[in-house]
């Protein structure tokens, strides 16, 4: 008989501490499906956030570091310029990214490093209980926003995708989400298409995933992917956002 | 071999070249940028990485990540940037991973000045960043001593899997003197040491490495900090290093290190000459302070003096050395001022013949 689905080598058989209907667990399991197929588990360099995904080093079977909150392209970087031939890639969300480390990610494009990037957008700070992110939507209630995110108060929701593709470093980003098969299956196809790229020696990549947080966004799994598509892919356009 | 002139900061570099770092990144800031300046071309060449880092932050994390991945790296700062460097400090002692770091101090708080200072040796010697850690502290006073320390730290970084600190100042930065280099170049891939096996190099043939800090299970932390206060034990015990300079016949000590110690070493050998029983000590570590061997001249000496370019800083680990059994004086200038040769003779004879000196009033 054959055998259509299975665990991914590269991702260790033990339970996840995530949420049900989280969307960490599915790009977990994403990105080592693509390890596996470009057969680089043993080539492969991962540097985890300080957020929910901070030990994602438990379930990867590969050599990982962590980083402090937001220098995570940094310690990326400083892996891949002492190992040029390695896949070495950063895992953050959008605290990380687009709030305490916006300088590190934008001077490590600028330097079009030559690492991936792959950027968790779920629009909230979950590990530290759910408050705004410069992500969350405009009106969107989070425990730093119980009135909903004001603009005049909190400034809009930050595009860092856009914003990066600006930079001649930056080589390929893609922004995608995981609330449906089909585009799960997409997300797949640009993690693969961004490790290519390192591999190929092009330059800095990054794929902005939008994913469900149902416990700070208060919804069902369910609902959480409903959301996606009916508010936050509206003010986050999915798509090839530069691949130069 | 022949001498040649280079100043302190480039003694630095070349130096770490030479102990196989292949790894630099920094940030400009006076008074250390020969330093910066020096790496930009001689990692270069060296066959190194070097990365100007848009702030601090990013030049230690870079550091933490070549550091991480096997590589002897450094990065090099003046006060307010060792200050935004702390966090990583702190992350690279509690993942046990070496690096060297240079802090050529200037006049503090704040953005303070760029005069000569020692004021940020409270924060180089106690952690600095959060927990409970310690960084090795290596305080060169001349340009040569530079070169050794250099290497020195290195070894002892990988040793201790630990950062190490070079603390100078602003004087020896930039200073010029005389010192026999050896130049050395290094293929930066080779470099890379076999005997790290916890270094991220791909999990090729054995089990995935990590690097981490973060301990959740019940005790895990405590273990960590357990193991690390072992490791700490064990540099207290085996690593002070010091110099001492007329301490056998010596009714005072002068106790400094570094660019004061410079100063202190000619006040010294005037006040000698004027028949006044008086020798130094000059801690080498400042972290381990060499405190049993600087305990074990207050058998015989009478006092000591602490000469510092801070309000009292080292002060305090020549206070926990002596323990009370002695009067421990203080001259200090704090805020980039400079000890003169003569404030400290002053110092000298203020407390070895303290009646003579009986100020008259008109
Ligand atoms: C320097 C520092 N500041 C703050 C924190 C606390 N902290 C931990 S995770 C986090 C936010 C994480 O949010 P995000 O990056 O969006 O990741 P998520 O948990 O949503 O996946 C914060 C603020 C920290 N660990 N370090
Ligand atoms: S809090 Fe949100 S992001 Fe964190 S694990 Fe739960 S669902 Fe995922
Ligand atoms: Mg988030």
């Amino acid at each position: 008989m054959k055998k259509v689905f299975e665990r991914p080598a590269s991702l260790r058989a033990v339970p996840t501490h995530y949420c049900s209907g989280c969307g960490h667990s599915i790009v977990h399991r994403l990105v080592c499906e693509v390890i596996d197929e470009l057969g680089i588990r043993e080539d492969v360099i991962a540097v985890c956030p300080v957020g929910c995904a901070v030990i994602a080093y438990e379930y990867w079977d590969f050599d990982c570091s962590e980083a402090p909150h937001g220098r995570t392209p940094c310690v990326a970087t400083g892996i891949k310029r002492v190992h040029p031939d390695k896949v070495v890639f950063s895992y953050q969300g959008d605290g990380d990214l687009a709030a305490i480390g916006t300088a590190e990610i934008i001077h490590t494009a600028n330097r079009g490093e030559n690492i991936t990037v792959f950027f968790i957008n779920n629009g909230v700070y979950g590990m530290t209980n759910g408050q705004m992110a410069p992500t969350t939507l405009i009106g969107q209630k989070t425990s730093t926003s119980i009135h909903g995110r004001d603009i005049t108060r909190d400034g809009y929701p930050m595009k860092m995708s856009e914003l990066l593709s600006q930079l001649p470093g930056a080589k390929y980003i893609e922004r995608v989400s995981v609330d449906n098969p089909a585009n799960v299956l997409k997300t797949r196809a640009a993690i693969k298409k961004a490790l290519k790229c390192q591999m190929e020696g092009k330059g800095f990549s990054l794929v902005e995933i939008l994913s469900p947080c149902p416990t700070y966004w208060g919804l069902s799994p369910k609902d959480a992917c409903r959301r996606i598509e009916d508010e936050m892919s509206k003010a986050f356009p999915l798509g090839v956002i530069k691949d130069a | 071999m022949a001498k040649i002139l280079m100043c302190g900061n480039e003694v630095i570099g070349e130096a770490a070249v030479h102990a196989g770092c292949t790894f630099y990144a920094g940030y400009p800031i006076t008074p250390q940028n020969e330093l910066t300046h020096y790496m930009s071309f001689r990692m270069q060449e060296a066959g190194g990485t070097f990365i100007q880092a848009e702030s601090e932050l990013a030049a230690i994390n870079l550091v933490l990540g070549a550091s991480a991945a096997g590589a002897r790296a450094m990065t090099s700062s003046s006060s307010p940037g060792i200050s935004l460097k702390q966090e990583g400090i702190s992350y690279m002692a509690a993942c046990q991973l070496p690096a060297v770091i240079v802090n050529m101090m200037r006049g503090g708080p704040g953005l303070g000045n760029i005069a000569p200072s020692q004021a940020d040796y409270f924060q180089a010697t106690r952690g600095g960043g959060h927990g409970d850690y310690r960084t090795m502290v290596l305080a060169p006073s001349t340009v040569e001593e530079a070169w050794n320390l250099t290497q020195l730290a290195f070894d002892l970084a990988d040793e201790y899997r630990n950062p190490v600190m070079i603390l100078g100042d602003g004087i020896l930065g930039q200073m010029m003197e005389p010192v026999e280099v050896v130049r050395r170049h290094l293929n930066g891939r080779n470099a890379v040491s076999s005997h790290k096996p916890w270094a991220l190099t791909g999990c090729k043939g054995r089990k995935p490495n990590v690097v981490r800090s973060l301990f959740l299970g019940e005790g895990e932390l405590e273990e960590l900090n357990r193991i690390m206060q072992m490791k700490y034990n064990k540099i207290k015990s085996k690593e002070p290093r010091f110099e001492s300079l007329y301490t056998e016949d010596s009714d005072l000590v002068v106790v400094a290190y570094g660019t004061t110690s410079r100063i202190v070493r000619s006040a010294i050998s005037k006040a000698r000459h004027e028949h006044l029983h008086v020798g130094m000590f000059r801690p080498v570590t400042l972290w381990p302070f060499p405190e049993a061997q600087l305990q074990k001249l207050a058998r015989k000496s009478k006092a000591f003096l602490v000469v510092e370019m801070s309000a009292g800083q080292m002060l305090d680990d020549v206070k926990l050395s002596i323990l009370g059994q002695r009067p421990i004086h203080f001259h200090g200038r704090a805020g980039g001022g400079v000890p003169t040769e003569e404030a400290i003779i002053e110092a000298i004879k203020d407390i070895l013949k303290p009646k003579s000196r009986k100020r008259v009033y008109a």
